[in-house]
Formats: C-alpha cells, structure tokens, sequence
C-alpha cells in the first residue's frame, strides 16, 4: 500500500472544496475596523473536494474496526454497533436542537433522558441516574464527587478511598481528583478482594471502596455483599465501576448487591459506537441519599410535562456543559428498547458463553494466572511462551498479521505479560473460531517459529512502530520544512 | 430483535466444549441471594421498523426545529459540508476503539495528527491534545493544568467567561484547594481593567479570559495577558466559538499560555448540547503538563513513518493518581468531524464564513437597534453575537417573539441579575437578511 501523506503536504494554494454563499446583507466596508484580525492562517491545508474525499477514505482504510472484525479488547465490550441507532440519532428533532430551547420546544428530547434515566435504574437497581458526565471517567469523579457531598453534609468527607489493586487507573485518579487519597487493597488467590485486607483498612478515615464488578479478571466478587457490610458498618459507600456490566444485564443488578454509587459506560454495555476513542458517555446512578446531590440541571415532571429542575441547593454543580452527549444517549437508549428485557439478559448470558468457550478453547495453550471462573472476560499471559523469549506484545502484534484485533494488553496490572480477552454477545462462532485458531497457530510458532513473531506484524500498513522515539523525542503535529 | 450471532446448535456445541449443560451454571460463581428472579420491568423488545417509529414520535415532539431561532450562548449553528457526514459516518471511523494498536489505526491517528496541527494553526500555539469531551471541562483542565504549574493558589476568571464554564470549573476545583475569584466587565462588555488588577496579585496562578466572551464581544487579550504575566501568572484564553479563529488574531500571538474552548462549530451540530469537542493547546514548554491524549509521529522498523499514542507516562493509566488528568475516553470522532471540517473550508473558507458572521450581526444589530426602545446593552466591537436591551420585562419579549415563531435571544434574567432587562442574539452565516428582517420586524411588533 502507498502511504497517504498528510493533507498539508498535498495543499496548493487557492484550492478549494467549499464556497459560501455570496452575503445577502449590505456589507458594511468598515466591520472590520479595530478588530484585532489576523493576516492568516500559515499553512492551514488548501484542497479541492476529490482529494478530501479520498484522503478520508484511504485513511479509513488504514483502520481496523468492529465492522471489519473481532475486537476482543478486554474490559472495552468491542460489540457490534447497529446501524439503526445512527439513522434515529441522526433525527432532526435530536441534532438540530439547541440546548438552551425553551422547555416546552424540546419535550421529545427530555422524554428521551427521562427514559434512558428510568430504563438505567431499573437495569442496575439503583434510585436515579445522572447522564451529564461524558465517558466512564468523568462518571467515576462525579460519583465520588456525591460520596464526598454527603459525607460533608453528614460533616466529615473522610480522606481515603480504597481500590483494588486490579483497578483500571481511572479509579486512582479520579478519587484523586476529588480530593481522597488513595489505598490499594490487595487480590487474593482467587483474584478477588482479599477481605481481611479490607476489614483491616476499612476505617471511619474511608470515604469509599472503588470496586470494580465483575473486576478486570472477568471474576465476579462473590462476597459482595459481605464487602458492602464492611463498608457500611464504617460508614463508607461501596462505588461500583460499572464497565463490566455487560456480564450482568438482566442477571443481577448492582443495587441489590449494596452498591451506593454505580457509572455505566453507555459505549460498552449499551453498544454506542467508540469512534476511535469518544465520544462516549458515562451516566452514574445513585440510591435515594444522594440524589439531592446530582448535577444540575436534573429532568423532573412537572403538570404533565418535562421540565429541567436547577433549582437544587446541595447538587455537587456541574460536570460539564448542558446534559451530557446527548446524541449517545439517544443510542444507547436505541439499544435497550431493541433488546427488551429478554434480550438484555441474551446479552449478559451470550457474553459470558462465548468468553468461556474462548477461555476453555486456549487454557492448554496460554497460561491462566486465576483459575477462579469467569464471567464476560478471560486474561491470560504470556507466561508459557516467555520461555521461548516471546512476550505479550509479540502476540499482539502476531495477531494483526492473522486478521484479528489484539486483546488489551499488560492489563490488569496483577497478571504479568496479561492478555485479557473481551468477545461480547454479537460475535459469530465463526469469529470466536478463528480468533481461537489464531491464538493456537502463534501458541505454536512461539516454539517453533519465534522470529516470525518479533518482527510482526508484517502485513499491516506500517510495521511495528518506535513508541520510545516517539515519546523521547516528541512530534506533535506537521511543520512546514525549512 | 437482537443482535446475537449464535445458532442454537452453536450454543449446544460451545457448552459442551466448556463442559457445562446450561449457561446458567456459568453463572454459578454468582450467590444465589443476589440473582434476579424476575424479568427486567421494561418495553418488550421492538423491531426496527417500530424503534424508528417510536423515535421519529420523540423527535416530532421537538417543534423547537420548526423556529426561527438566535439562540447561540456556546452553541452554534453553521453550515455543515455533505463530506463530513459522508466520510466521517464510514464503520472504519466510527467503530474502532482508542487507537492503542497503532498498526492497525493509523487512520485515526493521522486524523489526530492532522487535528493537533490545525488546532495549532488556529490557535498559534505549539502543542495541542487529542481533544477533551467538550468547552466546560476543557476549561476546568486548563485551571487544573496552571494549578500544576505554578502552585499558586488563586484562579482570576472573567465574569464574561460562559457561565456554564464557570460552573464546571468550580465543580472541577472544589476539592482541591484552588480559588476562583470573579473579575467583573465593564460597559465595553469585556473585562473590566480596573477590577482584574484589584484581584491580580502574586499569589494569582492564572488569568482565564473567553474571547469573543459571553456576550459576543471581542476581548483585549494582549493588554490583559501582559498584566497576568507582569504578575507571573499564566494567561488562559478560552474559545467558545470556533470560527472566530477563522478571522480574529490567534491567543497565542498574543502570548497565551494555555488555550481552550469548544469547538463544536467545526462540523458538529447543536445536538442538545452533546457530544461536542473540547480542545486545548499550550506552550510547548507545557507539553508534560498537558492533560488528555497526543498523537505523536515516529518510524517503523524499515523507516516508513506512522503515528502513535505518545506521552503517555502523563497518563491514569501508567501514572494511576499521579496522573494529569483522570481523562481516558476523549471524543476523537468529533475531533474527526473538526479536522474534516476544517480540511473542507480551507483557510479562505473559515475566513470567508468568520467574516460572514461579523457582517451579519453588525447588519443584524444595526436593524434591531433601530426598534424604538431597544439599545446595545454593551460598547464593544463583537464577532456574531450580542446583548440588547430591552425598555421592559424580557421575558414578555421572549414570549412576544415566541408567538411569532422565532425562538431568542437569550433572556440574561437568570445567568446575570445585574442584566435583568437584556438578552443574548446570535446571528451566523447560516441566517439570511430575510431572517434578520423578520426577527426586527417581529420586535417593533412586540415593542409596540
């Protein structure tokens, strides 16, 4: 394949590929006139329509993605995105509104947040849902933002929080952010929270436990609710990073497990479309004592009608502009209304089918650190081929060559060398197949065949890339040679 | 309908490899007591044809689409190119993840490059990020990002910054011992220089000004970034409308540290407020205080260029609560949208459609003016937006207009007490001269 070059190295002076309309008011010839204008823009790109078109399009060809193929990153719930939610989305009731309409305009609009908040309650058992907060980490912060609200109205926000040491790393920094600082509790064998560990740090100084359920071994925490006791009886809140949820709809719902504080991400379980990394969307809900504390403005019924609410004396403020990515909620709630409640729990049980047929396809082949069963995920490492000096990189990068995309990788931080294996419900046996003769094929060449594995991938675009260069010396955009 | 690709002979076939008869028994390592015995109590699933149903209803519900409207207030409505709906709707662009696997996402990433170079241009700075989720909270990093850098305790912010900004700012700060103090505005609309340096002193870490501000009108960012760094303090500059960049000098000409702001005005529409595009830039000596995802480039193992994730030692996920931000997720196919965009104008075109804005609002305020009553509330020369003031209660001239089918400005009743009798107009390219005559005409009739 040719490289596409950047689009600055392709512009010529005078192009165009868009033309106003000719100004229909009287043009006033002094508007300009003591404004601090600039003379340009240097080397801002000049290109006509064609050639726009098709460097997009070749570009796009250089991406792998769900459309294309298995994406089984581990703890990201890479499923199939359906077209029909882009087509409601895209309504003109939805797009072409403006947040600040007058209430009784944009009815349709409240009604779709009143319904995804009530359709999130009901689905992990909790009291109310915000769904300002933009992805899963600004839903962690806002989260405990509440925790530490209601803290302080009860008169103390405490000074530590505890997470597992299994944690994604947006936990840490967002207890961080608000404030807390942070313990780790330590996995015991099974992967799980070590509860003595717990007990022992669980003092009246913890704000909160930060626990993730099913956590990032794809291992549910069976003694939950016994966690939740402890944490209670300090009177702490237990927080649940929802982004495993996909495990769990229609099975169980964390509301009745004892968590006090939940975010989902709307781009895992609820299949809105990851767009090479945002926007996604991360509504956080709550039980009853925290509801006073949620961001403003809040969705609320008034006379027959949707009204929004600020005047909400205790809300933490908000997190961000108006009410959240507004067209991702209107996806998500796409999804649950085609799914139902038979198909949300299909989702959860297929999930955690095709992660165990995966699991049980390649246990022989590449080591399990955790033998405890799973749920949506499996990680696995690369422990067995270490011995042949291959790593979990070589793996990855082996796995472009075969057509699929690498799982997550050195993550969590507990399994050394990790490679944690998400399929979801959307996949095809013939995909999980394939991704599982893959898996064995480079489980075989690690012995047989190591180089081929070191100097993979081979049939990509570009060959394995110089990530140390790029960080020691950093290039962060185009600059015109001299 | 459901969107499970498995054959009940698959299943069959997939337990028994696992070894298990059901796949309830994969849900054995759950306890019992915690298991739902019911069906979840919501809608029965639909079919595609009954979803678009139901959400061509919702929709319809929205009659706010069949208005004239001037509402602007952070949220802008320009023309968008049919390219950027073509091409950035492709499956490549929008259903890959965040491009951990450089090999296999170089699409995405040069797009980010492409990005992080116009937001220079734009901007005249040196580094931007990948972006962050959107205006508010890029400003509230951007506070967070001058806190990191100088320690110094205070945050000067212009009363004129977007109230929501300073909302989001104040709820991002709250638990880390940073103060926001408030710099009033003078007749001009802009920043009052009298009170920012009764509030600017040594212990101020930065100075956040938003230009063109609230109001629609065009700060002095030269003067006041001198006095913030003649106090060693850091100069923000925020951008809540985009396309004023197309003809307005660039913050970092002037010697802004840290640039942030929204760009939703760069292909995305009003959406109800989501999702949009955040973007911050920064010196160049900033670069590792900078929150949020870099594209960087670099070589492969034979030579050929490619890009990648760079920098990520800054990151939650390698520096866990040591990180510069908690931000994971950013909105990279709004950032896509912008580059495309922007690639489609050109600079002839950003700056054709810049000016464009200004004649229409000067056109437009110079009609609406002439309405007996209504006066500028502020002096200041102003990009497309604009308060007037009204001889009576604001919300009756909402209400009037609003009878004739025209939606805006909006009434500053409740943002600013202290401009009870005004509101906020916004006029962009979009709005024809007959449009305008029909808001002026429509207001003698209400004034009348």
């Amino acid at each position: 394949m040719t490289r596409e070059p950047l689009i600055f190295e392709v512009s010529a002076k005078g192009k165009r590929a868009y033309r106003l309309p000719k100004l229909d008011v009287p043009a006033n010839p002094d508007v300009l006139e003591g404004l601090p204008v600039r003379t340009g823009i240097p080397d801002f790109p000049e290109v006509s329509e064609v050639e726009l078109v098709r460097h997009f399009t070749r570009l796009s060809q250089q991406n792998y993605c769900v459309d294309i193929g298995f994406y089984p990153l581990g703890s990201c719930t890479m499923k199939y995105n359906p077209k029909v939610n882009e087509r409601v989305a895209g309504l003109p009731g939805f797009v072409g509104a403006h947040p600040l309409a007058p209430a009784d305009l944009v009815q349709g609009n409240l009604e779709v947040l009143g319904l995804l908040e009530d359709a999130l309650c009901e689905i992990a058992g909790m009291e109310a849902f915000t769904l300002q907060p933009s992805a899963g980490a600004q839903g962690e912060l806002t989260g405990m933002m509440l925790i530490r609200a209601c803290l302080e109205a009860a008169g103390r926000p405490r000074k530590v929080v505890l997470i597992p040491d299994s944690a994604h790393g947006t936990n840490p920094s967002s207890a961080h952010l608000c404030g807390y600082t942070v313990q780790e509790i330590k996995s015991n064998e099974n992967g799980t929270v070590d509860l003595e560990d717990l007990a022992k740090r669980m003092t009246e100084d913890v704000a909160a436990l930060m626990v993730t359920n099913p956590n990032t071994l794809g291992v549910f925490e069976y003694d939950i609710r016994k966690i939740a006791d402890i944490v209670h009886a300090k009177g702490g809140f237990l927080y649940m990073d929802g982004a495993n949820m996909n495990a769990l709809t229609g099975i169980c719902r964390p509301g009745d497990m004892g968590v006090d504080v939940i975010h989902i991400n709307l781009h895992k379980t609820f299949s809105t479309p990851h767009g090479g990394g945002g926007p996604g969307s991360g509504p956080v809900g709550v039980k009853k004592i925290f509801e006073p504390f949620l961001p403003v403005p809040r969705v609320a019924r008034k006379a027959g009608a949707f009204v929004l609410d600020f005047d909400r004396p205790k809300s933490i403020g908000r997190v961000r502009s108006f009410y959240g990515n507004f067209l991702v909620i209107v996806k998500a709630l796409a999804y649950i209304l085609t799914l139902g409640p038979d198909g949300l729990r299909e989702l959860a049980e297929t999930a955690v089918l095709n992660a165990n047929y995966i699991r049980k396809s390649l246990d022989q082949d590449y080591h399990l650190k955790y033998t405890t069963p799973t749920l949506h995920e499996c990680v696995f490492s690369d422990k067995f081929q270490k011995e042949n000096g291959i790593s979990n990189l070589d793996i990855a990068k082996r796995l472009i060559d075969l057509g699929v995309h690498p799982p997550t990788m050195s993550f969590p931080l507990i399994v050394h060398g990790a490679l944690m294996v998400e399929p979801t419900e959307t996949e095809s046996r013939r995909d999980l197949d394939q991704f599982i003769e893959a898996m064995k094929q480079i489980a075989r060449e690690a012995k047989e065949n190591p180089e081929i594995l070191k100097s993979a991938p081979h049939a990509s675009y570009v060959r394995r890339l110089d990530e140390t260069a790029a960080a020691r010396n950093p290039i962060v955009k185009w600059e015109k040679s001299r | 309908m459901s969107y499970i690709a498995l054959s009940d002979q698959d299943k069959k076939e997939m337990l028994a490899r696992i070894g298990v008869s059901s796949v309830d028994e994969l849900f054995g390592c759950l306890p019992d007591e915690i298991k739902l015995t019911r069906k979840l109590n919501l809608r029965e699933a639909m079919t595609e044809p009954e979803l678009i149903r139901c959400f061509e209803e919702l929709s319809a519900k929205n009659g706010y689409v069949g208005h004239l409207s001037f509402l602007g207030a952070g949220i802008y409505r320009h023309f968008i190119p049919a390219v950027v709906d073509a091409l950035s709707s492709r499956g490549e662009f929008l259903t890959p993840y965040t491009p951990y696997q450089p090999e296999v996402s170089q699409g995405t990433l040069q797009a980010i490059f492409e990005y992080q170079t116009l937001i220079c241009q734009l901007t005249g700075m040196d580094i931007s990020n990948a972006s962050l989720y959107d205006g508010a909270m890029a400003a509230a990093e951007a506070v967070l990002m001058a806190n990191r850098l100088n320690g110094k305790p205070k945050i000067l912010v212009a009363r004129s910054l977007h109230p929501q900004y300073r909302e989001t700012i104040r709820t991002y700060v709250k638990n880390l011992g940073v103060r926001i103090e408030e710099v009033a505005f003078g007749d001009c609309g802009g920043v009052k220089t009298d009170d920012l340096l009764k509030h600017l002193g040594m212990d101020t870490s930065a100075v956040l000004v938003q230009s063109p501000n609230f109001f629609g009108a065009v700060e002095e960012l030269k003067k006041f970034c001198d006095l913030a760094h003649g106090h060693q303090a850091l100069f923000i500059v925020a951008v809540a409308e985009g396309a004023s960049l197309g003809i307005l000098e660039a913050p970092g000409a002037v010697g802004a540290d840290i640039v942030c702001g929204e760009a939703q005005s760069f292909g995305l529409a009003p959406s109800f407020g989501g999702p949009h595009l955040g973007f911050m830039a920064c010196k160049k000596e900033h670069l590792r205080q900078l929150p949020g995802r870099i594209a960087g480039q670099t070589k492969d193992v034979d030579g050929r260029r490619g890009f990648v994730l760079t920098l990520s030692t800054r990151e939650q996920h390698i520096r866990r609560e040591k990180a510069t931000s908690n931000i994971c997720t950013n909105q990279a196919w709004c950032a896509l949208r912008a580059t495309m965009f922007l690639e489609t104008l050109g600079p002839d075109g950003l700056r054709d459609m810049a000016v464009q804005n200004i004649q229409k609002a000067d056109y437009a305020l110079g009609r609406l003016t002439a309405v007996r009553g209504v006066k500028a509330r502020f002096s200041g020369r102003v990009f497309n937006e604009f308060v007037l003031q009204f001889p009576r209660d604001v919300r009756s001239v909402e209400a009037g207009l609003r009878a004739k089918g025209i939606v805006g400005g909006l009434g500053l009743n409740e943002l600013y007490p202290e401009l009870a009798d005004c509101a906020l107009f916004c006029v962009t390219e979009v709005h024809t001269k007959a449009d305008i005559d029909q808001l002026a005409a429509a207001l003698e009739e209400v004034l009348r």
